[in-house]
């Protein structure tokens, strides 16, 4: 992971508009979101909110009290600096062939990933890790040839405790 | 008991208190004015265009501390108040606007007048809301007036349908607001308070930065007593004019691009700064880079977000300036800085902001001392953007707390004669002098109608230099002189005036300005002076953009002759 790069872990309110005004306060502050995941929190009516976001610490502290001031948003932290579990969930259909289909397969065995799909032509591998072990899966099925790509983006927690 | 929707919101803006607000009708909002007739003790004024209503429950919210409401149609009446809208939320200013949307079945349609206003509004609110159902109006109105006028204040917009307003359902207004993602500090820490309190014991060159803040939560006492207490001369942003006695011996004025040259090389000599409500705003700082260099700074703000957003800061204190103070006041010892305070005075004296005497012209600066001397400073001044709004700041002496209103930041022009509208209509015992530019005074005039509709008695002074001044200075001093599209071309504005039964008196002769001046102030009525200015004017002192303070424009003083 670069320097540069933050994770802000955001509990916001399951409201429609919520997302728009998340994501419409990264582009008027001038911030890229590198991902964003969202799903139902373990609290009824919050939703949690993992998002990546490229800048320096003095930029990413700005864009994380901006987001603090939404009243929609509960609390948000930058957990770049604690010790946390990231994970994402990647889908990828590859080519394949009857020659080719069980080495994709011993592949995926060694990334503990899932084939979830099998066609005449084609594999679907189910991985879930960090960024750098999808990546690697990723570079290692390039040279069969990848049809199509689905990433979550990152979700992420702190270790033990409560963040 | 059921009420409608309309009702509902009628109700619960009496129980917020709510005596007035400013609006404009339109189809979808017919249902909430229909009620309004059942609810005289709310009065209403007609605007002319819904601009006018924002910038109308802007100015009446900073004159009264209370929640200003403006209330607008669906589609262009909404679209119409966004402006104002942006207005108040770079100035924190506690407004609640009202509009009318189409009818839930035909939202997403594009019905005739629809407009997502609240996709609009969502980065120049606080907070917004679009009104599901009638059940839930009551405790969104509630919240929207918590929201804008607690914590750092600023506009919240609600967004109702029309068959929303027309929905019968129970009435029950919540008693108290809890929003979990919203809880405001307002005591600062003790222990960096008493951490300020020592940089301030330690300081040879401190300086206090008041902001709007102060007055926001109206610690002119707590300021005043901090200053006299520990001897620290006070200057200001343009929006902390009225913090402090402006007559006051430690009070020096305003900083910034257009700032007095001797509160400027304070800014820039000071060893602590001791800023207060202020956000360090562009048009006060100039070039970040080379701002304060020798000075330690501790920054008071109720927005976490503010602090080390623009400067970095040795002490940040988040909280309420007005309780800050309060427990700093505690802490501080009582200090002397003769040396200090007079070289402060030295560098006022040394350069006076001197109005040419050398000839008759009508100059605006003397106009604004006139209005000044009239009034001895017992008004509220509302001013335009531009050359006319930095001369106010800059001639007249503001010895009351928060008697300037002003469109600091988002720089509106046409903002001062709706603006005016509010205050006088907020504080109806004071005298309230508009001070508008002939650019900005056109893009509102048409409020002329709803100060003779509504007898609203201000007194309007148009610093009339025949072109968009503070621009036109721009092009000649950064854009070789070409001065495009700058000059106007002016209707006779005393006729227009007359025109809607309001006296109007222009002035060309330095002689005739008191005169006019007086004859406003005993008409009990409102009152249009055109005052015809020098049209080549600039206003000085002036920090080119893009230079830090230390580099200050003084004025040529044959300049303007000379250009001729």
């Amino acid at each position: 992971m670069t320097d540069r790069r933050h994770i802000l872990v955001a509990l916001v309110e399951d409201k429609p508009g919520v997302l728009t005004r998340v994501a419409g306060l990264f582009r008027r502050r001038g911030f890229n979101i590198e991902s964003l995941a969202v799903g139902h929190s373990e609290r009824p009516g919050l939703s949690r909110m993992t998002v990546v976001v490229d800048g320096d610490s003095a930029e990413v502290e700005q864009v994380r009290k901006q987001l603090d001031k939404l009243i929609n948003v509960i609390r948000v932290v930058d957990i770049s600096e604690d010790n946390i579990v990231a994970r994402e969930l990647a889908l990828v259909k590859v080519k394949s062939s009857a020659s080719t289909r069980s080495e994709i397969i011993h592949i995926a065995d060694v990334f503990r990933a899932n084939i979830v799909d099998v066609a005449s032509d084609s594999l679907t591998v189910e991985i879930t890790g960090d960024e750098n072990k999808v990546s690697s899966l990723f570079e290692l099925l390039h040279s069969f040839g990848i049809k199509e790509i689905s990433r979550t983006g990152r979700i992420a927690l702190t270790r033990g405790g409560i963040s | 008991m059921k009420k409608t929707g309309a009702q509902i919101l009628c109700e619960s803006l009496v129980r917020e208190g709510v005596e007035v607000v400013f609006g404009m009708l339109g189809g979808a909002i017919l249902p909430i004015y229909d009620a309004f007739s059942q609810y005289p003790q709310i009065r209403r004024i007609l605007v002319r265009h819904e601009q006018a209503a924002a910038h109308a429950a802007d100015a009446y919210a900073r004159a009264t501390h209370r929640v200003g409401v403006c209330v607008a149609t669906s589609g262009p009446g909404a679209t119409n108040l966004v402006t104002g809208i942006a207005n108040a939320y770079m100035d924190s200013s506690p407004v609640v606007a009202i509009t009318a949307q189409v009818p839930r079945s035909l939202i997403g349609k594009d019905a005739f007048q629809e407009t997502d206003i609240t996709g609009i509004t969502l980065p120049i609110t606080k907070h917004n809301y679009a009104v599901a159902h009638a059940g839930e109006l009551a405790r969104t109105i509630k919240e929207a007036f918590h929201i804008a006028n607690s914590g750092r204040p600023g506009p919240v917009l609600v967004d109702i349908p029309r068959d929303v307003q027309q929905e019968e359902v129970e009435f029950l207004y919540p008693d108290e607001v809890d929003l979990a993602g919203y809880k405001p500090v307002s005591q600062g820490h003790s222990v960096q308070i008493e951490r300020a309190a020592e940089l301030i014991a330690e300081a040879e060159r401190p300086l206090i930065i008041a902001g709007r803040g102060v007055i926001i939560s109206r610690a002119y006492n707590e300021l005043r007593k901090l200053a006299e207490k520990a001897q620290i001369p006070v200057v200001t942003t343009l929006l902390g004019i009225g913090s402090f006695p402006g007559n006051h011996a430690l009070s020096f004025g305003m900083m910034g691009m257009h700032g007095l040259i001797h509160v400027n090389m304070a800014v820039q000599n000071a060893d602590v700064i001791l800023a207060l409500g202020m956000r360090f705003g562009d048009r006060a700082t100039a070039a970040t880079e080379g701002f304060a260099p020798h000075a330690r700074i501790v920054h008071v703000d109720i927005d976490p977000a503010e602090i080390g957003k623009s400067i970095p800061v040795e002490i940040p204190i988040v909280g309420d300036v007005k309780d800050v103070l309060k427990a700093m006041n505690k802490g501080v010892k009582k200090g002397e800085h003769r040396q200090w305070v007079s070289q402060l005075d030295r560098w006022r004296r040394e350069r006076p902001l001197l109005e040419r005497q050398e000839d008759q012209a009508l100059l605006p600066q003397y106009v604004v001392r006139q209005i000044y001397e009239a009034t001895q400073g017992d008004a509220i001044v509302v001013t335009g953007i531009g050359q006319n709004q930095m001369w106010a700041a800059q001639h007249f002496v503001y010895v009351k707390p928060n008697s300037l209103i002003s469109s600091g930041g988002l720089g509106t022009m046409g903002f001062e004669l709706p603006a005016a509208v509010g205050a006088k209509v907020g504080r109806p015992d004071e005298v309230v002098w508009c001070i508008a530019g002939d650019g900005g005074f056109q893009m509102t005039i048409q409020e002329l109608a709803t100060i003779a509709q509504e007898n609203i008695a201000v007194k309007i002074a148009i610093i009339n230099n025949g072109y968009l001044g503070m621009v036109r200075q721009w092009q000649q001093l950064f854009y070789g002189g070409r001065y495009v599209d700058t000059k106007l071309w002016n209707p006779d504005f005393t006729k227009i005036a007359e025109a809607y039964g309001i006296p109007g008196i222009k002035v060309e002769r330095r002689e005739d300005v008191a005169p006019a001046i007086r004859k406003a102030m005993e008409y009990p009525g409102a009152l249009l002076i055109d005052f015809v200015v020098e049209p080549e004017e600039n206003v000085y002192p002036m920090v080119p953009p893009g230079e830090s303070l230390g580099r200050i424009l003084e004025a040529p003083r044959a300049e303007v002759l000379s250009s001729r």
